[in-house]
């Protein structure tokens, strides 16, 4: 009975850990190489790699493969770059830190759906108004487009644009703790060395937070790559006919919603994601590794 | 490089709004003359580091002036104080090699001070070798110990050739042993190289082991500077008095009446010319005399051997210092009458203070015997 | 150096100085302004006649009559009391059970003795880094087939573990001295009781944290509610939100749309305002979007 007691403790997490992620895994690659399984008969006819060259070759996914690179191409380094200025600035001041720091994380608690329709409404060009973001082109003399069924570059803008407005409060939280743990010394120092703001940047403070900054760029990567429900907040529920889905999208998509119903090929294009995920993520471990050296 | 702070004052704003501004450094003025080593001393919260950031212009006064030499340097920048800094953590980058934390003050250098490659590296070893590194240029800060870190931080704080160095409490993250011989090194560079050098402590025997002056400040206010002898022997108050010496010194409520001192009823000295009034007495260690039937009886607790000398540690009402510490020479025996042990009192050590401000006063035997 | 070329330096570097200040304050402003923006507009709109919306070409950025009446009807032409009754309950039952079972194993982790615990500790780690897209697929079939779709158990079971909660929990628990628990065993004090009356007390700012983070990322859940549930009387907000977008009030009417929006920002928002300093501490020790 002793020896049962701590097995008693953790059986509720086993169980849930056991039913809803270790079996699913497993399952998900059996999934993933049954050819033409039917979920109505729950029958199919071969084992091989068949989902994935389907996966593969479906203009849908590829369509949803290059918007998602060209998202996390576009997002992970402007969203670091950008939380990195912000977090500089605002441990370089003393009055309104606070307040600053708690309007900058407000977009973390808000229900990425909820928002992401006012974005649409901002961006939106209807037949009454073309849309506050138009009016103001239209001032400054531009031309101007609608962004949520207009043209891809338009519709790339706005999704990238508001990826940045999500994920940034984050971003900024790590950061400006990381700068805050940076010991007051290593400053004084170089201030009394003369050591240049610029210089101090590059030479002390960079590298001082690198490992915060890397692990940014590894959860932005993941994240980034993860990306859906900002596209349905913006576009609606049927990705494809808008031409902006996401890998995840396609997931969804195969598994329910609009056509669905196969988890075979949503299996497979799962994996695929993965893969990409981890190699992108092995590569940023390894890159982090021989920088810290 | 001679520095004078002239009415020196910083004030910090209250941290709630209605209360009283922080007082760190109050009405300063002291001289560092040319190429000394002066220890700033006092216990923590003293105001003796912001002195310290004063100096070098990482903070800016409240009021008063900073020279140096016969620069008024009170709103310079510090990089273009020429001052060398040393901190208690060392701040060393911990990215860099020891060579690229020494060269990167030179590196900072614009315009017609710009050095080439070759001169940075020169000037590098030389500040290595000053402090005996030169073996170590290739290593991360993390692979060495923490007093080769101090030694490649007081090598960054010299490669410039700085005109001040200051050294901000540089050996209490060393362990004792380390610290001894610390100590000594610094002694030996400071005298090198010539520079003038601030150096910060909370420990006295720190400070009196290696400054030619000691600045003794408490609550922002400077207490006495001087010789570190002349400071322990002749104290200007009971808080200069208290903080120098170890064991401390013992303190007594006593009275002076007729030219008298007295403790506890007991008349232990003559002390002629003073009026008659309450005092603080303060007895040092070494002030005490074993004597049977000396003046000043009290009540042994215990007798420590210490090999060279004995301690006899002892109790009286009246002493305010918690148990009475004497040091006496291992020769003597020590033999309690009745539990009771007696001594005569050395003039030279015992000082006498104002009840009230708590300076000293002087008086004539004690100068007899200095 | 003279005196004159030393008080050049000083003027210098305070123009310089002041300069940099109001750069770094006009741009943390800009930047302020972009997060409070969709802010301001989802609450404008939402008080702005549905006339008075439609016929302005060219928004403006004030209503001079507020009207309430888009808050009656986003309570009334959809059931968005619904949406809201049916997220609480999500997220609080989800949360509760969470917390049960992450305490449970977290304790069993921390100061329980068993063959196989790190390495058990080591195999629940490597679940992290397992993407929930990767699982969901079986997780969607599983409950299909058990029937439990349109179900508050169907929407609530698959949330109810947290690896990263455990290994929050479980680090918090290693920091209270071992001495205590040796000295409640002493006074014959039971497991259980220990950690409902040493443990639990002390760890209440990491358990509080929990709680918080849990509560938003339930009230923000998507992508699961939207798989397992097609019947509205299931619908959590975020998916109430998008239904509303579909199909709700007719596409156009924005106002009322919008007025739905803000009344579903509120409840975080104000949780925010209250433990803003509890939830960034919590976000900043390991905390992801999402």
């Amino acid at each position: 009975m002793r020896k049962l007691r701590p097995w008693l403790y953790l059986l509720p997490a086993i169980a849930f850990l056991g039913v809803f992620m270790v079996y699913p895994l497993i399952d998900v690659m059996i999934y993933s190489m049954e050819e033409g399984y039917n979920s109505a008969s729950q029958t199919y006819f071969g084992v091989g790699l068949y989902n994935f060259r389907y996966v593969l070759r479906d203009p849908y996914f590829i369509q949803a493969l290059k918007n998602t690179f060209i998202l996390v191409i576009i997002t992970v380094p402007l969203s670091t770059g950008i939380g990195l200025l912000i977090a500089v600035a605002l441990n370089s001041i003393q009055k309104l830190k606070d307040l600053f720091q708690t309007i900058f994380f407000l977009p973390y608690v808000t229900n990425t759906l909820a928002v992401g329709l006012v974005f649409m409404i901002l961006f939106k060009k209807t037949a009454y108004s073309d849309g506050l973001i138009n009016v103001l082109i239209q001032t400054f003399g531009g031309t101007g487009v609608d962004f949520i069924d207009g043209p891809y570059w338009a519709k790339m803008f706005v999704l990238c644009f508001y990826t940045v407005w999500v994920v940034l409060p984050f971003k900024i939280l790590i950061l400006t703790s990381a700068l805050a743990s940076v010991n007051e010394d290593y400053y004084k120092a170089a201030k009394i060395d003369g050591t240049s703001r610029w210089r101090i940047f590059w030479k002390i403070t960079l590298p001082m937070i690198s490992p915060m900054i890397f692990y940014l760029i590894i959860t932005g990567f993941i994240g980034a790559f993860k990306a859906y429900s900002d596209a349905v907040a913006l576009f609606g529920t049927d990705l494809n006919a808008a031409g902006m889905n996401t890998i995840v999208g396609y997931v969804y998509d195969m598994l329910y919603g609009n056509g669905g119903g196969y988890p075979s090929y949503a299996s497979a294009a799962a994996l695929i994601l993965f893969a990409i995920v981890m190699t992108i993520t092995c590569i940023n471990l390894l890159i982090s590794e021989k920088t810290n050296v | 490089m001679k520095v004078i702070l002239e009415h020196l004052t910083k004030r910090y704003p209250s941290r709630d709004k209605n209360g009283k501004d922080v007082i760190a450094v109050n009405d300063f003025n002291f001289e560092i003359p040319d190429g000394k080593l002066i220890g700033l001393l006092g216990p923590s919260g003293c105001g003796k580091s912001t002195t310290l950031n004063l100096i070098s212009g990482l903070e800016s006064p409240t009021e008063g002036k900073i020279w140096f030499g016969e620069d008024d340097v009170t709103d310079l920048p510090p990089e273009h104080r020429g001052v060398g800094l040393v901190f208690q953590s060392y701040a060393l980058y911990p990215h860099m090699t020891v060579r690229q934390n020494i060269m990167f003050p030179l590196q900072n250098l614009k315009g017609k001070d710009k050095l080439s490659k070759e001169a940075m590296n020169q000037k590098a070893e030389e500040a290595a070798r000053l402090v005996q590194i030169e073996r170590l240029m290739e290593r991360k800060p993390r692979e060495m110990s923490g007093g080769q870190q101090q030694r490649v931080a007081i090598a960054r704080a010299l490669v410039k050739m700085p005109r001040i160095l200051l050294l901000d409490e540089p050996l209490s993250n060393l362990d004792a042993r380390l610290r001894l011989q610390t100590r000594e090194e610094i002694r030996r560079i400071q005298k090198n190289t010539g520079i003038t050098t601030v150096f910060v402590t909370h420990d006295q025997e720190e400070a009196m082991s290696i400054s030619d002056e000691i600045v003794v400040m408490e609550s922002g206010i400077l207490q006495q500077i001087g010789n570190p002898q002349h400071v322990y022997d002749e104290p200007v108050n009971l808080f200069v008095a208290k903080f120098l010496g170890t064991p401390a010194i013992n303190v007594f409520e006593g009275e002076v009446k007729g030219g008298r001192l007295f403790i506890g009823g007991q008349d232990v000295l003559a002390v002629s010319g003073v009026e008659d009034q309450p005092v603080s007495v303060g007895i040092r260690p070494e002030g005490f005399i074993l004597s049977e039937d000396g003046p000043f009886r009290t009540k042994l607790v215990q007798v420590e051997v210490m090999g060279r000398d004995t301690s006899v540690v002892s109790e009286h009402p009246d002493c305010v210092s918690g148990l009475i510490r004497s040091i006496i020479s291992a020769e003597n025996r020590v033999e309690a009458k009745d539990g009771n042990v007696a001594f005569e009192l050395k003039p030279a050590k015992v000082h006498i203070f104002r009840k009230d401000s708590g300076v000293r006063i002087p008086y004539p035997e004690q100068e007899r015997h200095v | 150096m003279t005196n004159t070329g030393y008080d050049k330096i000083q003027k210098k570097s305070q123009r310089s100085d002041r300069t940099r200040k109001i750069v770094t304050y006009i741009g943390l402003v800009f930047w302020a302004f972009i997060v409070l923006f969709p802010f301001y507009w989802m609450i404008l709109t939402s008080v702005k006649t549905y006339s008075s919306y439609n016929s302005e070409y060219i928004p403006k950025f004030f209503t001079l009559s507020p009207t309430l009446q888009n808050y009656v009807d986003a309570f009334t032409a959809v059931p968005l009391a619904q949406y809201f009754l049916n997220t609480l309950i999500f997220a609080v039952i989800t949360t509760a059970a969470m917390l049960i079972v992450i305490i449970l194993s977290a304790f069993a982790f921390a100061r329980l003795e068993f063959k196989g615990r790190n390495a058990l500790f080591s195999f629940f780690l490597s679940l992290m880094m397992i993407p929930n897209e990767l699982v969901i697929i079986t997780n969607f079939v599983t409950i299909t087939n058990l029937g439990l779709r349109n179900t508050f158990t169907g929407l609530i079971l698959p949330s109810i573990t947290s690896v990263f909660y455990i290994y929050l929990l479980k680090e918090n628990f290693e920091q209270i001295p071992n001495e205590l628990y040796k000295a409640a065993k002493v006074d014959g004090t039971s497991d259980l009781k220990y950690l409902f009356k040493v443990m639990i007390p002390i760890s209440q700012p990491t358990i509080v944290t929990i709680t918080i983070l849990k509560v938003i990322e339930c009230w923000n859940s998507y992508v699961w509610p939207r798989l397992i549930t097609d019947n509205e009387a299931y619908f959590l907000v975020s998916n109430g939100i998008q239904a509303i977008r579909e199909n709700g009030f007719g596409r156009e009417n924005i106002p009322a749309m919008m007025a739905a929006v803000v009344v579903i920002s509120v409840p975080l928002v104000i949780l925010f305002l209250i433990f803003h300093k509890k939830i960034m501490a919590g976000v900043s020790r390991g905390g992801t979007k999402g």
